[in-house]
C-alpha cells in the first residue's frame, strides 16, 4: 500500500497522459506537473500567509486574522479577491511597458525554479543534469526584474528599493552559491535529484546521511538559509521595502493584482530557496532515520518545507531591520570568508570518510573560524543598554 | 533546425538592434539582456545545458546587473540620450566591419567538415568538471589570477577617493577585495558611515 | 559568539508564541466587537453636553456663553444663543443654546472646550463607535443628540463628576441660603416698611430709595 501511495501522483500523471497523443506526451507531462506543482504551492502560499500572519500576531501577543473562514484561514481568499477588484494604478510619468513587464519578469523564472525541486520520489518537472545550476540561473535573473520595477516606477524611492534590493542579492549570492558547493562536491553531480539521493539511509545504517548531519553541512546549510533569507527579502534583511524610510521599495507603484503578482514572487522564491535548502542539506524527500521509509516521500519534503517555513516566521517576527553597511558586512566579512573555508573542510572531510574522525577534524576548525570571524565582525563593540545623549533625565 | 532556432535566433536579433537603436540607455541595457537570454536559450537548444545555464547567471545575473547600475550610478537614467554620433564613428564602422568579417569567416569555414544535423548530445557537467580541472587546470588558474588582479586593481583605483571622504581609519581600502559593482554600493554605503567617535555609544550595534 | 543573541531573541518569541495560547493574561487584544477593554477613566473622544434632572430641555447646564466656541481650535462648534431665558441650577434666568451643533468629523477630541466652561456644561464622552453611513450628517452632532444626563457623566468620570456635583450642590445651598437669608431680610425690611406705614416710622427708608 505504501508504495501506490508513494508514487500516486507519478501514476496519476502517467494515467492522464496516457490518453493523449504519443506526440504531445513529454511535453503535455511538463505542462501539467507544472500546473500541480503551481496549485499546490500558490494553495501553500496563501495558507502560509494567513499563518504568518497569525503566528506574528501570537508572537507578539495580539490575536491575528481569526474571521474569515475557520480560524480566519481564508483570509487569503478575501485578500486574492480584493487585490484582483482593486485599480490598477500606473503613475503617469512611468515606463507603461516596463512597469508591465517587471512582475511578470520576477514571476517567470521564480516558477520556473520549480521545475527541478523534486519533491518526492519520482517527483521532479525536469532532471537536468546541472538542475543546480538551473536553480542559480533562474535566481539570478529575478534581480533584473526588481531593478525594471524600481526604475519603471519613476519613483526615487522604488528606485532606491530597487537599488538596495538588487544590491542585497548581488552580494549574498555569493554565499548563497558558494554554500552549496560542498554539497555537489561530495555528491559528485549538479542534479538534484542525485543529490538527494545520495542523502538516502543506506542499508544497515540507521540515520540518513544529510548533509546536515555533518558539520560542513551543517555550517552551509545555517549559511545557505541565512543568504536565502536574504534573497527572498526577508527580515531581518528586508531593508529594500523598509516602511520607515522608502515606504514599500520597489513596489511602491504597483498596486492591485500586479502587487499581488510581486506579492507571491517574492513568497514563491521564499519556498523555492526553503524547498532548494531541503533538498540540498536536509535529504529532500528522504526519511532520517530507517525504518519510517513507509511515510510517502512527498510527506516528508512538505514536512521539512513546512518546518523550514516556520523557521522563515519565527526569525521575521523576531528580528529587527538591519542597516546596509551591517548587511554589506556581515555579507563579505563573514558569509563569504566562512563559505570559502568551507571548501577545504569539505575536502577533508571527504577524504577522511566522515565518521567520529572526521568531526574530531573538522568540527574545530570551522567553530574557531565561525567565532573568530564573528568576533571580528563585531570588533570591540560590545552589546550593552542604550545609552541616549540628549533624551535621559 | 528547428522553429525554436529561428524564434531564438530572430529574438537575439531583434534584441541587438533594439539594444543598438533605442533612445533610452536602460531600454538599451533590457534588450541586451533579450539578446543575452537568446543566447542562452540556442545554447540550451544545442544541448550545451551548462554553457546556456552559465551564459543566464554570468550575463543576465551579473553583467546586466553591472550595466544598469553603471548606468544609474554614471548618469542620468531616466534621460533619452541625444542623438549624436561619438566622434570616432568612422573607426567604430571600420572595426565592425572587420569583426563581423573575421567571424563571419570563422563560421563558415568551421562548418565544413562537420555533418550538419549533429543533433544535441548533452555532455554532461561532470565531463566538462574533469577536463577543466584536469586537463585545463593551468588556464583557469592563470583566468583566475586575471580576474583577481583586475579585482584589486579596481580597488586601488577607488582609494584616493575613499580616504578623502571618510578621513583615517574608515575603512581600509582594498581590504574587502569586492568586484566593481559591489565597490561602488560599499562606497555609498561608506560614506553615509560616520567615524567610529564621532557616534553616539553602541549606536552601530553588532549584528549578533 | 556570533547569533548568541538571535538563538536569546528566538527564545523570546517563541515564549510569547506559545505563552499566548495558554496564558490569556498575555494578550494585549481582545476579540473586539464580542469583547472589550475596560475603558480609563480620563479616555475621551468627543464632547457632549450635561443636563441635570429628566429633561435635556430643562436641565441644560450651558448658557450659551460661547466661550467653547470661540476657543475651539479647529471650529466644530456652532451655537445660536436663544432669545428667553430659562433659570439655571441656582435659579437665575440664563440664556440657553437653540442650536449647539458638533461637528465630530472636524472635532480633534483636545478637550479645550471642557477646560474652558466655565459651568461644567461640556464633558468629554468615550463614546467610540460613531460610524454612520451618512459622512455629513451623520457625524453632525446637534443639541439633542449631544445631551445627556448627569448620570450618564457620573458613570463616565466618577471622581470628576463627584467633584463638580459637590460644588454646584454647594452652589446651589448658598444659593438658597441667599436667597433665603435675602428674602428674610427682604421680609424684615417689608416688615419695619408696613410697620413704618402703619407705624410712621421713618427709619427703613433706604431700600425704597435704592430700589
Amino acid at each position: 500500500m505504501a508504495p501506490s501511495i508513494d508514487q500516486l501522483f507519478v501514476n496519476l500523471l502517467h494515467w492522464v497522459v496516457g490518453f493523449l497523443p504519443e506526440m504531445v506526451r513529454p511535453w503535455a507531462s511538463l505542462v501539467i506537473s507544472l500546473g500541480a506543482i503551481l496549485g499546490v504551492f500558490a494553495l501553500l502560499f496563501g495558507l502560509t500567509t494567513v499563518c504568518e500572519r497569525k503566528a506574528i500576531a501570537r508572537m507578539q501577543n495580539r490575536l491575528g486574522p481569526n474571521r474569515v473562514g475557520p480560524f480566519g484561514f481564508l483570509q487569503f481568499v478575501a485578500d486574492g479577491i480584493k487585490s484582483l477588484t482593486k485599480e490598477d494604478v500606473v503613475p503617469r510619468t512611468a515606463d507603461r511597458v516596463v512597469h508591465f513587464l517587471a512582475p511578470l519578469a520576477l514571476l517567470v523564472p521564480v516558477v520556473l525554479t520549480y521545475l527541478v525541486l523534486p519533491i518526492g520520489r519520482n517527483m521532479v518537472v525536469l532532471d537536468l543534469d546541472c538542475g543546480l545550476l538551473f536553480f542559480f540561473a533562474a535566481g539570478a535573473s529575478t534581480e533584473l526584474a526588481v531593478f525594471m520595477a524600481g526604475w519603471a516606477s519613476r519613483n526615487k524611492y522604488s528606485l532606491l528599493g530597487a537599488m538596495r534590493a538588487i544590491a542585497q542579492m548581488v552580494s549574498y549570492e555569493l554565499p548563497f552559491i558558494l554554500s552549496t558547493i560542498g554539497v555537489v562536491m561530495v555528491a559528485g553531480t549538479l542534479s538534484t535529484v542525485r543529490i538527494v539521493e545520495a542523502q538516502a539511509v543506506v542499508e544497515g545504517d540507521w540515520l540518513a546521511r544529510w548533509n546536515v548531519f555533518t558539520p560542513w553541512g551543517l555550517v552551509a546549510f545555517v549559511l545557505f538559509v541565512i543568504a536565502s533569507f536574504a534573497e527572498a527579502n526577508r527580515s531581518p534583511f528586508d531593508l529594500p521595502e523598509g516602511e520607515s524610510e522608502i515606504v514599500a521599495g520597489y513596489f511602491i507603484e504597483y498596486s492591485g493584482f500586479k502587487f499581488a503578482l510581486f506579492f507571491m514572487a517574492e513568497y514563491l522564491g521564499m519556498f523555492s530557496s526553503s524547498a532548494m535548502a531541503v533538498t540540498l542539506f536536509l535529504g529532500g524527500w528522504t526519511a532520517p532515520v530507517a525504518g519510517l521509509g513507509w511515510v510517502p516521500s512527498w510527506m516528508w519534503f512538505f514536512a521539512k518545507l513546512l518546518t523550514l517555513m516556520a523557521l522563515f516566521i519565527w526569525v521575521r517576527g523576531t528580528t529587527p531591520r538591519l542597516r546596509m553597511d551591517q548587511l554589506m558586512d556581515f555579507a563579505w566579512k563573514f558569509m563569504l570568508p566562512m563559505a570559502l573555508i568551507l571548501l577545504p573542510v569539505v575536502v577533508i572531510w571527504h577524504r577522511l570518510g566522515g565518521g567520529w574522525m572526521g568531526w574530531l577534524v573538522c568540527a574545530p576548525p570551522l567553530a574557531l573560524a565561525w567565532v573568530l570571524l564573528g568576533k571580528a565582525l563585531v570588533g570591540r563593540r560590545q552589546i550593552r543598554p542604550r545609552t541616549y545623549r540628549y533624551a535621559e533625565g | 533546425m528547428s522553429p525554436m532556432f529561428y524564434f531564438l535566433a530572430g529574438l537575439t536579433l531583434l534584441g541587438a538592434v533594439a539594444s543598438m537603436s533605442l533612445r533610452n540607455p536602460v531600454h538599451c541595457a533590457l534588450s541586451l539582456v533579450v539578446t543575452f537570454a537568446g543566447l542562452a536559450g540556442i545554447y540550451l537548444g544545442m544541448g550545451a545545458q551548462f554553457l546556456g545555464l552559465a551564459q543566464v547567471v554570468v550575463y543576465i545575473g551579473a553583467v546586466a546587473i553591472l550595466l544598469v547600475f553603471v548606468l544609474l550610478l554614471t548618469r542620468a537614467a531616466g534621460g533619452e540620450a541625444e542623438a549624436e554620433a561619438a566622434p570616432s564613428w568612422k573607426m567604430a564602422v571600420l572595426v565592425g566591419i572587420l569583426v563581423a568579417g573575421v567571424m563571419g569567416a570563422a563560421v563558415m569555414t568551421a562548418g565544413r567538415g562537420v555533418p550538419r544535423e549533429t543533433g544535441p548530445d548533452p555532455v554532461p557537467v561532470a565531463q566538462i568538471g574533469r577536463v577543466l580541472m584536469a586537463e585545463y587546470a593551468l588556464p583557469l588558474q592563470v583566468i583566475g589570477v586575471v580576474l583577481t588582479v583586475a579585482m584589486i586593481g579596481a580597488a586601488v583605483l577607488a582609494m584616493p577617493e575613499k580616504r578623502g571622504a571618510t578621513g583615517k581609519g574608515a575603512g581600509l581600502p582594498g581590504k574587502d577585495g569586492l568586484a566593481g559593482q559591489d565597490r561602488a554600493l560599499q562606497r555609498g554605503s561608506s560614506e553615509r558611515r560616520q567615524k567610529p567617535s564621532d557616534l553616539p555609544e553602541s549606536a552601530g550595534r553588532p549584528v549578533a | 559568539m556570533l547569533g548568541i543573541g538571535i538563538l536569546k531573541g528566538l527564545g523570546e518569541t517563541g515564549r510569547n508564541f506559545i505563552g499566548s495560547y495558554f496564558d490569556p493574561k498575555r494578550m494585549v487584544t481582545v476579540q473586539y466587537p464580542e469583547k472589550r477593554l475596560p475603558l480609563k477613566e480620563n479616555s475621551r473622544q468627543f464632547p457632549f453636553l450635561v443636563f441635570d434632572g429628566d429633561e435635556a430641555s430643562i436641565g441644560l447646564r450651558c448658557v450659551a456663553c460661547q466661550i467653547c466656541e470661540k476657543e475651539c481650535p479647529p471650529q466644530c462648534i456652532y451655537i445660536e444663543k436663544s432669545k428667553d431665558k430659562k433659570p439655571d441650577h441656582v435659579g437665575k434666568p440664563q440664556y440657553y443654546p437653540a442650536v449647539f451643533d458638533i461637528d465630530t468629523s472636524v472635532c480633534m477630541s483636545c478637550q479645550i472646550c471642557v477646560e474652558v466652561c466655565p459651568f461644567d456644561a461640556i464633558k468629554m464622552d468615550n463614546q467610540y463607535e460613531l460610524s454612520t453611513t451618512d459622512r455629513f450628517g451623520g457625524l453632525l452632532l446637534n443639541r439633542d443628540r449631544l445631551a445627556k444626563p448627569n448620570g450618564y457623566f457620573q458613570k463616565l468620570h466618577p471622581t470628576d463628576a463627584a467633584e463638580i456635583d459637590l460644588r454646584r450642590e454647594e452652589e446651589r445651598v448658598k444659593a438658597v441660603a441667599k436667597a433665603k437669608a435675602d428674602a428674610e431680610a427682604k421680609a424684615a425690611a417689608a416688615k419695619p416698611k408696613a410697620a413704618t406705614a402703619t407705624g410712621g416710622s421713618t427709619v427703613p427708608q433706604a431700600p425704597t430709595a435704592s430700589a
